[in-house]
């Protein structure tokens, strides 16, 4: 009943984004099979297959770099950057400690996760942090000596906050995923995870 | 026992991977050591010996399952797979094609295996098939044209799924695997955009994976990169997948298949 349900959704949502879409085409077609073929497990649902501009863009091999499309990328950019809120008590700067952990834990929001479940930043899946964790990815820049060799200035600071919250306000098809917008990091997380790359302690500056 | 040993040794590796130029390498010569015992051997007696054996309500055999180089023909049918089938009109993998030959020849509803789990009841059965028919493919390369205009179909079809970002990280198939050189922690990823690394993919799954002692196919494959996406579950055998499948087979055109694999 509850997989109709999203189904059902997941059309009229399909709709709704066609009509509302400028720069962007949602295939219909890839959308309906995608509808077939996939279904709810667990705290994955249905609606997870719906796309917002952003990922409706990303998508698109052709339109995104397109002349349309590089201007959509900017608009959204425009968009997403308005849209991060700083620290409620205007303290960026958490704990570098938990920082660390968070950045190894690549748990949260599978399908075989519990919706309780904390999430993880699955920072060291892509990036390098602290020289001495050798088992890290490359799919994003490594982070060594972050705040040593940008300096731990206010601009920098906010900068490496709206980064964590939403990438994608820089680069709007940057493959890192937007931890503030979709509250896969709560603001405490994101303190601490920002702590890690610039707190003079951490041991990414050393 | 098996399991424990090669377990001990990926642990003893795993230190020397500090020192090791590159991951790959060192994998290379574990797999090497280890060669004349990949466990998939023991699923694909398992499924040979169920390919034979008469079962489900017509109490028949495999034996005459056309697996799209004719009834009964098993040597080099995984090379060409998925291709087009005239008799379900549809676009077809090894996996759904013998769902589809359990359900003609022995009365087995494919409905059973879907509702099924990975390496559970009708879906283990149809895994050891599938090791059974790899593996008569290994050595053999990869033909698939997608000549077809349904095969054609499914391929651009699933170039847009393998594109196609969502859920709450914005993950596609592509953020990890459309570009050279690139890793999640120290998994290598092979970039399935170009036949180098569409043949490392496609052509070493399904494989045994240590870590979990369990032989997978390409839809328990598909199913984990899903589930790591974020996103909901794909239906097994499901037009999606198969459109993957499509997707990396017609990619990997004229290499060479190394499965059953051995990973991780």
């Amino acid at each position: 009943m509850k997989s109709q349900y999203w189904r059902l959704a997941f059309g009229l949502i399909t709709s709704f984004v066609v009509n509302s879409a400028s720069a962007q085409r949602v295939d219909l077609e890839v959308q309906k099979i995608l509808g077939q073929s996939f279904q709810a497990k667990g705290i994955a649902g249905l609606d997870r297959l719906v796309q917002d501009e952003n990922q409706a863009l990303c998508s698109d091999e052709k339109l995104r770099s397109s002349k349309a499309g590089l201007a959509k990328q900017a608009q959204l950019q425009k968009v997403a950057l308005a849209a991060i809120k700083p620290p409620s008590d205007g303290i960026y700067v958490g704990d570098w400690k938990s920082g660390e952990r968070i950045a190894q834990s690549g748990r949260g929001s599978t399908w075989t996760d519990a919706a309780n479940t904390t999430n993880g930043g699955s920072c060291y899946n892509c990036h390098q942090i602290d020289k001495k964790e050798i088992s890290h990815g490359n799919i994003g820049p490594s982070l060594i000596a972050y705040g040593k060799t940008r300096g731990y200035s206010e601009e920098i600071t906010k900068y490496t906050w709206n980064r964590i919250n939403n990438s994608k306000a820089y680069n709007a098809c940057s493959n890192m995923p937007r931890f503030g917008h979709f509250q896969l990091l709560t603001e405490q997380q994101i303190k601490d995870v920002l702590a890690l790359l610039l707190d003079p302690q951490s041991p990414v500056n050393q | 026992m098996i399991k424990k040993i090669l377990v001990g040794v990926i642990f003893s590796f795993s230190h020397s991977f500090v020192f090791a130029q590159s991951n790959a390498e060192e994998i290379a010569k574990y797999r090497q050591m280890i060669a004349d015992g990949n466990p998939s051997e023991l699923y694909e007696a398992a499924g040979e010996e169920l390919w034979k054996k008469p079962a489900g309500p017509k109490n028949a055999t495999l034996e005459q399952c056309n697996l799209g180089l004719g009834p009964g023909v098993v040597q080099g049918a995984f090379a060409q797979l998925p291709r087009y089938f005239s008799d379900t009109k549809r676009v077809q993998d090894v996996e759904s094609r013998l769902m589809t030959c359990m359900e003609t020849l022995q009365g087995i509803a494919s409905q059973d295996v879907i509702k099924e789990s990975f390496g559970k009841g009708l879906r283990k059965d149809i895994e050891a098939l599938t090791a059974y028919v790899v593996t008569a493919s290994k050595g053999a390369k990869v033909q698939v044209l997608a000549a077809h205009p349904q095969e054609k179909k499914m391929f651009d079809l699933g170039k847009k799924i393998f594109n196609y970002q969502g859920g709450p990280m914005d993950f596609s198939c592509a953020s990890c695997h459309a570009e050279d050189g690139k890793r999640i922690r120290m998994q290598d990823l092979p970039n399935l955009t170009l036949a180098k690394g569409a043949v490392e993919g496609w052509g070493s799954w399904p494989a045994y994976r240590v870590s979990s002692g369990e032989f997978w196919t390409m839809q328990r494959r598909l199913n984990d990169c899903f589930r790591q996406q974020r996103l909901p579950e794909p239906i097994y055998g499901s037009e999606g997948t198969i459109a993957l499948s499509m997707y990396m087979a017609k990619t990997a055109h004229g290499g060479v298949i190394q499965t059953p694999g051995l990973k991780r």
